[in-house]
């Protein structure tokens, strides 16, 4: 992702000072609804340059005449164009249409799911700052070292090793060798059903637990979601173990560091006090693309631990071509990762008022 | 070699651009490719880890070549001499590396992969340059509405998930699945429009650097073409960070594959041996506890990036001055 770095420096440059916090959000705000606007109508028109979802769904299976019916019954018959403004309008009330295999309304879909991937999304997170940060600090801190060395080279292999395959790792490991953590899912058959039990459950495992008052509960839960987390959250760590590195030896070069160091700091209080706080705000810009990353990484994850979240919502409806459905999942991600990429803005430029308009 | 050999030697060497002001004579070959001058450029670790990268991606491109020759067996093969070798064996003398729930040769299946790797990863990258360089040249050059247009659409792709943007892509290529090919080709497309946006980015920078320079002003003025000041004058000038991007985007771009085929948009099993595909096909192995299915295309896949992205950020390091280690002066620097 170094590439992604420079590119995020590349496209921002830092602008003169124009104006207060207030007017940087309110652009950041209305910039995206393009971003919005473009994806959903890319997806849209990707989606259907090579035909309508129905066929694509039943095609072969259905006579001709009966998939034609289907077809005119849905609206797929007419303009493309027709189509498009219908669904940005659905899109605009919130309506993404029903599924085209069980015919439920894909904005159930997306929230009733939507919860499980960001409390994963969530966990891995925290595995990225716990493992990511300090290692960054300790890799900078003994630059050239053997120490330095091996962290880049397990930040890399973190990077090389597809998430999955690292799930796959660890389910051999942990579930089927030691026999020490559960294989797949977010709970155990008695939690899942106690969960259930609940009136109003917010998805998130971790909170309906601790709702409950069931100490077995938040334990079984937690414990499920100890190898999803690590495998999607073990690359995120690499990424910001190696941002946090370059940019501590960046700083270190600067001057106030080099006039701290003649004053007599220490090498080590140089690192995780003076050089440290400028380099944070590279990765927080950073943390926006990584959540981008994190999602689509939260497909591939949920695959693997059927975690029942929408990336395995949507790999499932993927393989039953409910292209509906699809085109649902992949515009509310779009969205999300809109919103999170402007909360990071507005985030760097509280820290550092140079990237404002 | 990896890619980035065939993407040519940059125009500026950027070697030492205050040692290329004062010798004017042109350096020696070994010093204009990518790979070989960084090569000679880097010391202790910085070398040891550039190294490693480049036999391991070398090893790739190797196993990829001769693979018919390698594999004992071919990648869809479920017998030898009128014997089948059974469905989900451990591995033993007929199949060193056993076989998986279909009855193929896991090694087989191993080594043909890198050949679909190596085809889908230079497919991708061939048409992402083409497409990228091609798109940057010109809105960076002429700029005005079509720039607009293209840096807001660029920034719109870029901030999408890839695996996501690669799955639609191959929904529409292929509706799913397809043979050789068709498969690559799917999936090259499908990555290829993920990593536009950044080879736009990045040329698109250079070049709007670049077309300010006196150079360029002084081929304008005297007349020289269009085309000519494009080709020979700003784009020769703008492919610096050339090599960095594609060796990075290589490896990306072998992930993205992978995760096309683990989520069953890969290619089909009969048609040629993909890694992810195998992968996904392995997750019950796992847990089942059989793990000769599972590890080696993921090996294969981990040792493959490894490789590239070590190169690739070797290469990245050597570039910046900031984070190029030294060659020591007498004692300890």
């Amino acid at each position: 992702m170094v590439t992604a770095v420079d590119a995020a420096a590349v496209a921002k440059p830092v602008a003169p000072q124009r104006g207060g916090l207030w007017r940087y959000i309110l652009i950041r705000l209305i910039l995206i609804i393009p971003t919005v606007f473009i994806l959903v109508t890319v997806v849209f028109l990707l989606m259907r340059v090579t035909g309508d979802p129905i066929t694509a769904a039943l095609g072969g299976r259905l006579p001709p005449d009966q998939l034609a019916e289907r077809i005119a019954q849905a609206g797929y018959d007419r303009p493309l164009y027709v189509q498009y403004f219908e669904y940005i309008g659905g899109v605009f009330r919130g309506d993404f249409g029903n599924t085209l295999t069980d015919g439920r309304p894909v904005v159930d879909i997306l929230l009733q799911y939507g919860a499980a991937t960001l409390e994963l999304a969530f966990y891995a997170l925290i595995v990225a700052f716990v493992l990511g940060i300090p290692l960054g600090l300790l890799a900078a801190y003994k630059r050239d070292r053997w120490q330095d060395a091996a962290l880049r080279i397990a930040a890399i292999l973190g990077y090389a090793t597809p998430i999955f395959f690292l799930g796959m790792v660890l389910k051999l490991i942990f579930s089927v060798g030691l026999g020490i953590l559960p294989v797949a899912g977010r709970a155990g058959t008695r939690t899942q059903l106690k969960l259930q039990s609940l009136d109003d459950p917010t998805g998130i495992y971790l909170i309906d637990a601790f709702r409950i008052g069931d100490p077995g509960a938040v334990g079984d839960v937690l414990l499920h979601a100890i190898l999803p987390a690590l495998a999607l959250g073990i690359l995120t760590a690499g990424i910001f173990l190696r941002l946090v590195r370059t940019n501590v030896i960046g700083t270190l070069g600067a001057q106030y560091v080099t006039s701290a160091r003649s004053r007599g700091v220490g090498e080590y209080r140089l690192v995780t006090k003076n050089a440290y706080r400028p380099a944070l705000i590279p990765i927080v810009t950073v943390i926006g693309l990584q959540i981008a990353m994190l999602l689509a990484g939260a497909v591939l994850t949920e695959t693997t631990f059927e975690w029942n979240g929408i990336g395995f919502m949507l790999s499932e409806y993927l393989k039953a071509r409910d292209f509906v459905a699809v085109q649902g999942i992949v515009v509310m991600i779009a969205v999300v990762v809109a919103i999170t990429n402007f909360i990071v803005d507005v985030v760097a430029a509280l820290i550092d008022p140079r990237v404002r308009y | 070699m990896s890619p980035d050999t065939s993407s040519g030697p940059s125009g500026i060497p950027d070697a030492a651009p205050a040692l290329a002001a004062v010798t004017t004579r042109k350096k020696p070959l070994a010093d204009r490719i990518p790979v070989l001058s960084h090569l000679r450029r880097s010391v202790g670790l910085q070398r040891g880890m550039l190294l490693i990268g480049v036999v391991l991606t070398t090893l790739f491109v190797l196993v990829a070549l001769l693979a018919q020759w390698i594999a004992p067996y071919g990648f869809a093969q479920r017998s030898v001499d009128g014997t089948d070798f059974g469905t989900l064996q451990a591995p033993n003398a007929t199949n060193v590396l056993g076989t998986t729930v279909s009855g193929f040769d896991v090694l087989s299946r191993t080594i043909w992969g890198a050949q679909t790797a190596l085809l889908a990863i230079i497919c991708a990258i061939a048409f992402s340059i083409f497409i990228g360089v091609f798109l940057g040249l010109v809105g960076g050059y002429f700029g005005g509405w079509l720039d607009r247009l293209l840096v807001v659409l660029a920034d719109a792709i870029y901030s999408f998930p890839s695996l996501l943007l690669a799955i639609v892509m191959s929904i529409v290529i292929s509706r799913g699945q397809s043979t050789l090919e068709g498969g690559i080709l799917a999936s090259a497309i499908a990555i290829t429009v993920v990593f536009v946006p950044q080879y736009f980015r990045v040329i698109r920078a250079e070049v709007v650097r670049v077309k300010t320079e006196p150079f360029v002003e002084s081929a304008r003025v005297t007349g020289v073409p269009i085309g000519r000041i494009l080709v020979r004058h700003v784009l020769r000038n703008s492919t610096r960070s050339l090599p960095v991007v594609v060796t990075l985007n290589a490896s990306e771009a072998l992930l993205t594959l992978a995760g096309l085929g683990f989520l069953g948009f890969g290619i089909e099993a009969t048609a040629a041996a993909e890694w992810g595909y195998d992968l996904n096909r392995a997750v019950s192995d796992v847990t089942s506890g059989i793990w000769w299915t599972a590890m080696p295309p993921g090996i294969a896949i981990v040792l493959v990036v490894l490789g590239i992205t070590l190169v690739g950020e070797s290469l990245n390091d050597l570039s910046d001055p900031r984070l190029r280690t030294r060659r020591r002066a007498g004692g300890k620097s």
